[in-house]
């Protein structure tokens, strides 16, 4: 029982693809072996349906080419206006994505899913604006020629002769919810099509006689039932999953296809794919780069870029690989990977290289153990855009020049040995000068150096001389041995020296990489990390970047300020913005937003998607290669990383912080509440032994109501202090300056505290021509009463207290003495902490006094300490600079 | 407004005369309480207004001698309550007001209040400020008052314009000595620095503050013993100066 319980992770998978699919948008596809066959017709009667249901159906485009029967149907459902594009001189009518989106329908109605868009629309296809209407959480009904899957392209093309260039990704029907196979028999459609209800008479001839031929119809009826009953499997093995049904479960499978660069592999990226969906295998669409790589054309280069590109639209993992022996090079990666089945094209190679050298089919029959090879035929019309161009585009001039000079060279030399060396020692200094050649430049230039040398050998060295005639036939041995070890040489340095290059490219890629996530490790803070990210990718990938991010308030907005970053416009942020909704890569190159002229890449990490990095290349064509797109994800996915790295890094300061201040704030409370509740006590029990005894004596309810009043003192200051303690650490306190004699705020302060200064000596020194002060007397009357009361607590009754003040230079030195027990070993610095409360004896503040001095003077960026007397007692000094000039008072009246 | 010659004094509700009116306009009811407490003890008839409305109201009612009043009423700014009041009397007005808050018993000050308790405050200093208060409200200013001033060893003949220190003659420069005068015409009174100002200098110097300290600095140099320690000329930091009562 428990064995056939379904497997809790894949259960798991289900649930999520079942959310997801609730969120999303349901799909219904409408699936036709060829045009005429109802499928508009069958959409239409369903969505009347889904109306009479009480849905809202919209019909978001439906073409029903003038048939009056499916015309009759679009009545009494509501048709979304098209929108208008003016394009060159006409106006083209299209879907209008935008406004669906905004109206949210139950249900979209949406024709001709293979449709191209106009040039200027959001996204190229139409397939594209089906995916997005879904991802909006709106069901799409649309209907699609089974001529028009991506897969199936080679295969139709092969029946009827004629290549579909509107093609529709497999994965999109793969994702459809629903697929109703909408069938006639080829006799009725052909019967419908004379009727002309197909098209319009003249229309309908033509149209039979070249792509409606019965056996056409019949192979592509057959391709229509087949791809469904594939679809009907693929449900049942769900089912079956979910209800833990045991099944012959196939052993995973692994696929890999190879490619070439000819124009027919595009036959084995889609085979491939055929075959890895009828095994239900994972497959690798792999490439391998020889020294041969470097030297095809652009056009063959772009090709393998596009075949690729291809392959992972279709689902296919791709790998460039390199190396000097294709055949090689497959093996190895097939077992690292496991490979079970390679899928190559028939060798196209003339009978003769093959049977000189053998071609990869054979290599890799003779090299696979246990993997199966499968060997398909290429013959497939070429699709893609690229015309094969003759070889090399540009001729490396100045290394032809470079080898004839070498060879003239090496014939100076070599006249000037003859005398004493023989010709095989001749022979191996040309052959060096070959070398030479081969080492410093390309193939052409050695070949031509082989050559030559051999020629400037003959007509120089060999008898007779100065003729390309040829005495003895021995000669032509020693020519035709000469050549070949020449070329052989050359070829083989050649290839030495792209290996070497090839390593070296790679290398550098790898230290790109390593550099940048080093660097991106050892960066603090949001602005250094974007910099450095910043850096690495505009140099490895020679474009400019701009970083997205979301503000305080979620809105995406460039980030500014950062060096090589370009300006963003109005139209390319929108780009940004799609990509930061639907978390998938955009602009340039890509299948959405092809217009934009930068790419944008998603920067997504665990936690979600953090932002949107533009990269704008010097040379729009170089992200195209899959090979830079893929490394360009991994930086930016070490970016996103990084970045995340330092929100997370941020919110662990911040929840420091605030522990931080937990603890300040239950240290305060602590505090607090033991000083308010002390003076709270004494008042109470003081006032509540007043009222209940009325007969109390006079001295005692004397005593009692001091008691009150002074303990109300307490409490008075105490709330004085922590007010002033708040405002100085919100930062509300500010010093409003203002010149000032400092003998009027010292004789403030005195004045305020001459109740508990009372039967001590208090002497001021305070120069009679001591400047005006820049100061806010408020707070330095604060700081001043504050000293001065710390004084009065801490030291014996009677003893005496002096204030003096002095200037030196441009400051001001504020100085309050006693004669107490002074200061204890290190706490000089620790009385101006908060809550620090010195002898537990004497202390009977809540400790912010001093703290609140030190933040007082602070704000006149000034300097407070406190040192022991000789002599004994305490100092506490603090200094105010002069700064600014203090004003003129004119003393008209002397 | 009617005078009041005599003046208030608390004395005057032993002789059993129904004692001087004072209006108190303060929301907090504990305020209220204990006020009444002390102000009715010392013979003083009281009307309590919880907020502005209510206080203008009884201040035209009632016939005030003084009236306290406390800024932060619920209903209305207590400076607009100044204001309304200074539209059509001179009566007395002590402002009550939280300490540190010295902006706002500026602003009380030069809108026309007389004196200011800082909030907490003992029944001694508020029956001063309200002696002082009443005592040069009662002055009719047409009076040229008395012809000498004595303050401890401090003396001024107001006609000869002589200023002695326990004897000795001071020379005062004009402005210092028209500083004192001011002083000693609201001798007791808080003068802002504003006020102040505008009396001695004139009505366009009033933003020149460092002005006014320096000549205080001056003055108490003649006047006091320790410059440091003024006896006579006081500071209220942040607010302005103050002759001491005696």
């Amino acid at each position: 029982m428990s064995e056939h319980r379904p497997d809790p992770d894949a259960l798991l998978a289900r649930v999520k693809e079942e959310e997801s699919q609730q969120r999303r948008g349901r799909l219904k596809v409408f699936v036709g072996a060829a045009a005429g066959v109802g499928k508009t017709y069958a959409m239409l009667q369903a969505a009347h349906e889904r109306r009479a249901d009480g849905l809202d159906v919209l019909v978001g485009w439906v073409d029903t080419h003038g048939r009056a029967e499916t015309d009759a149907l679009l009545k009494g459902l509501p048709v979304l206006p098209r929108r208008q594009i003016p394009y060159r001189n006409a106006t083209l009518q299209e879907f209008d994505l935008d406004a669906v989106l905004a109206r949210r329908p139950a249900v979209a109605l949406v024709d001709e899913l293979a449709h191209t868009n106009a040039p200027g629309s959001r996204h190229p296809k139409r397939w594209q604006d089906v995916l997005e209407l879904l991802d909006a959480g709106i069901n799409v009904y649309t209907t699609m020629n089974v001529q028009h899957l991506e897969s199936l392209n080679d295969v139709v093309a092969k029946i009827t002769g004629v290549q579909v260039r509107e093609t529709v990704p497999d994965s999109v029907l793969e994702q459809a919810d629903e697929i109703e196979l909408i069938d006639l028999p080829p006799d009725e459609l052909l019967q419908r099509l004379k009727d002309g209800k197909v098209y319009v008479p003249e229309q309908a001839k033509e149209a039979i006689q070249s792509f409606f031929r019965k056996g056409n119809l019949i192979a592509l009826r057959e391709l229509a039932l087949r791809r469904t009953a594939d679809r009907v499997d693929a449900q049942m093995r769900h089912y079956m999953r979910d209800h833990a049904i045991p099944t012959t479960w196939p052993v995973a499978e692994r696929l890999m296809a190879c490619i070439s660069p000819s124009p027919h592999s595009v036959g084995v990226v889609r085979a491939a794919k055929r075959f890895a969906d009828t095994l239900r295998a994972e497959w690798i669409v792999a490439y391998v780069e020889t020294p041969a790589h470097a030297r095809r054309s652009e056009a063959d280069r772009a090709r393998v870029s596009e075949m690729l590109r291809l392959a992972e639209q279709l689902g296919a993992e791709t790998v460039t690989l390199s190396g000097q022996r294709v055949s090689e090079e497959i093996l190895t990666y097939a077992r690292e990977r496991n490979v079970s089945k390679i899928v190559l094209g028939k060798p196209v190679q003339p009978l003769w290289r093959r049977f000189l050298f053998g071609s990869i089919a054979d290599a890799l029959v003779r090299g696979s153990a246990e993997t199966d090879i499968y060997i398909i035929s290429e013959e497939a019309p070429p699709h893609l855009p690229y015309v094969a161009s003759p070889r090399p585009s540009r001729t490396d001039w100045p290394g032809y020049a470079r080898a004839a000079l070498v060879v003239a060279l090496c014939t100076v030399v070599a006249w000037g040995m003859l005398p004493y060396f023989e010709l095989s020692n001749i022979i191996m200094l040309y052959l060096l000068g070959v070398v030479g050649v081969a080492a410093t430049c390309g193939r052409g230039p050695s070949i031509l150096a082989s050559v030559t040398s051999v020629a400037a050998f003959d007509f120089f060295f060999v008898p007779p001389y100065l003729t390309f005639a040829v005495s003895d036939t021995q000669y032509f041995v020693t020519f035709a041995v000469m050549l070949v070890v020449a070329l052989v040489i050359s070829d083989l340095t050649i290839r030495i020296r792209w290996l070497a290059e090839s390593a070296r490219h790679r290398e550098r890629r790898t230290a790109a990489l390593y550099s940048m996530s080093r660097e991106l490790a050892s960066v603090r803070g949001l602005d250094n990390i974007l910099g450095a990210a910043t850096r690495h990718i505009t140099e490895v990938f020679r474009s400019q970047v701009v970083f997205l991010l979301p503000d305080a308030t979620g809105r995406l907005a460039p980030r500014k300020g950062l060096p090589r970053s370009f300006e963003i416009d109005t139209s390319e942020f929108a780009v940004g913005q799609w990509v930061y909704e639907h978390r998938q890569i955009a602009g340039l190159g890509t299948a959405t937003l092809p217009g934009a002229k930068a790419l944008y890449l998603p920067l997504t990490a665990s936690r979600g998607i953090l932002g949107v990095l533009g990269v704008r290349p010097a040379e729009p064509h170089t992200l195209e290669a899959p090979e830079q797109r893929h490394q360009l994800e991994t930086f930016v996915s070490q970016t996103a990383l990084a970045l995340e790295r330092a929100q997370l890094a941020d919110e662990a300061q911040q929840t420091q912080v605030r522990m931080e201040t937990e603890r300040l704030r239950s240290s305060l409370l602590s505090s607090v509440s033991h000083d308010l509740r002390t003076p709270l006590a004494s008042i109470t029990g003081a006032a509540s032994s007043l009222l209940q005894d009325m007969s109390l004596d006079a001295s005692i309810r004397q005593e009692l109501l001091e008691t009150i009043r002074e303990e109300s003192d307490r409490l008075s200051r105490l709330v004085h202090n922590l007010l002033q303690m708040t405002s100085l650490e919100s930062g509300a306190v500010h010093a409003v300056k203002d010149w000032h004699p400092l003998e009027e705020v010292v004789g403030a302060a005195l004045g305020r505290l001459s109740a508990e200064l009372q039967g001590r000596e208090v002497t001021t020194r305070v120069l009679k021509d001591l400047p005006l002060v820049p100061i806010d007397d408020v707070l330095i009357e604060q700081v001043l009463i504050n000293l001065l009361d710390n004084a009065v607590k801490h030291t014996p009754d009677g003893s005496p207290i002096e204030v003096a003040a002095w200037a030196d230079g441009d400051t001001v030195t504020v100085e309050v003495a006693d004669r107490g027990p002074g200061l204890a070993a290190g706490e000089e610095q620790r009385v101006f902490e908060k809550f620090y409360r010195g002898h537990p004896a004497t202390a009977r503040g809540a400790g912010l006094g001093l703290a609140i001095c030190q933040g007082f003077v602070k704000a006149h960026e000034g300097r407070i300490w406190a040192e022991n007397r000789p002599g004994g007692g305490a100092t506490f000094r603090f200094t105010i600079p002069l700064t600014g000039s203090p004003p003129e008072v004119e003393r008209s009246d002397g | 407004m009617a005078e009041h010659p005599e003046g208030i004094s608390p004395e005057t509700s032993s002789t059993g005369t129904p004692g001087p009116a004072v209006v108190l306009i303060e929301d907090e009811p504990q305020i209220r309480r204990f006020l009444r407490a002390s102000l009715i003890s010392h013979g003083f008839r009281l009307f309590e207004a919880a907020n502005g409305q209510e206080g203008l109201v009884e201040a035209a009612t009632r016939q005030p001698e003084l009236i306290i009043l406390d800024l932060g009423l619920p209903d209305m700014d207590g400076l607009e309550v100044i204001r309304q009041l200074r539209e059509w009397t001179t009566i007395p007005i002590i402002v009550l007001s939280a300490r540190g808050q010295e902006r706002d018993k500026i602003s009380a000050l030069d809108a026309g209040a007389d004196d200011y308790v800082s909030k907490p405050f003992g029944v001694g200093e508020l029956l001063a400020r309200m002696r002082v208060a009443v005592r040069h409200a009662a002055r009719n200013p047409s009076d040229p008052g008395e012809t000498t001033f004595s303050l401890g060893e401090l003396h001024v003949d107001l006609v000869n314009r002589q200023v002695t220190m326990g004897g000795n003659r001071v020379h005062l420069t004009p402005i210092e000595y028209r500083l004192l005068i001011t002083l000693i015409r609201h001798a007791g009174k808080i003068l802002t620095h504003r006020h102040l100002l505008k009396e001695v200098w004139g009505p366009n110097q009033t933003e020149q503050a460092q002005y006014l300290r320096v000549y205080i600095a001056q003055l108490r140099r003649k006047l006091e013993v320790d410059p440091a320690r003024p006896r006579y000329v006081l500071t209220e930091p942040g607010v302005g100066y103050r002759l001491a009562a005696e």
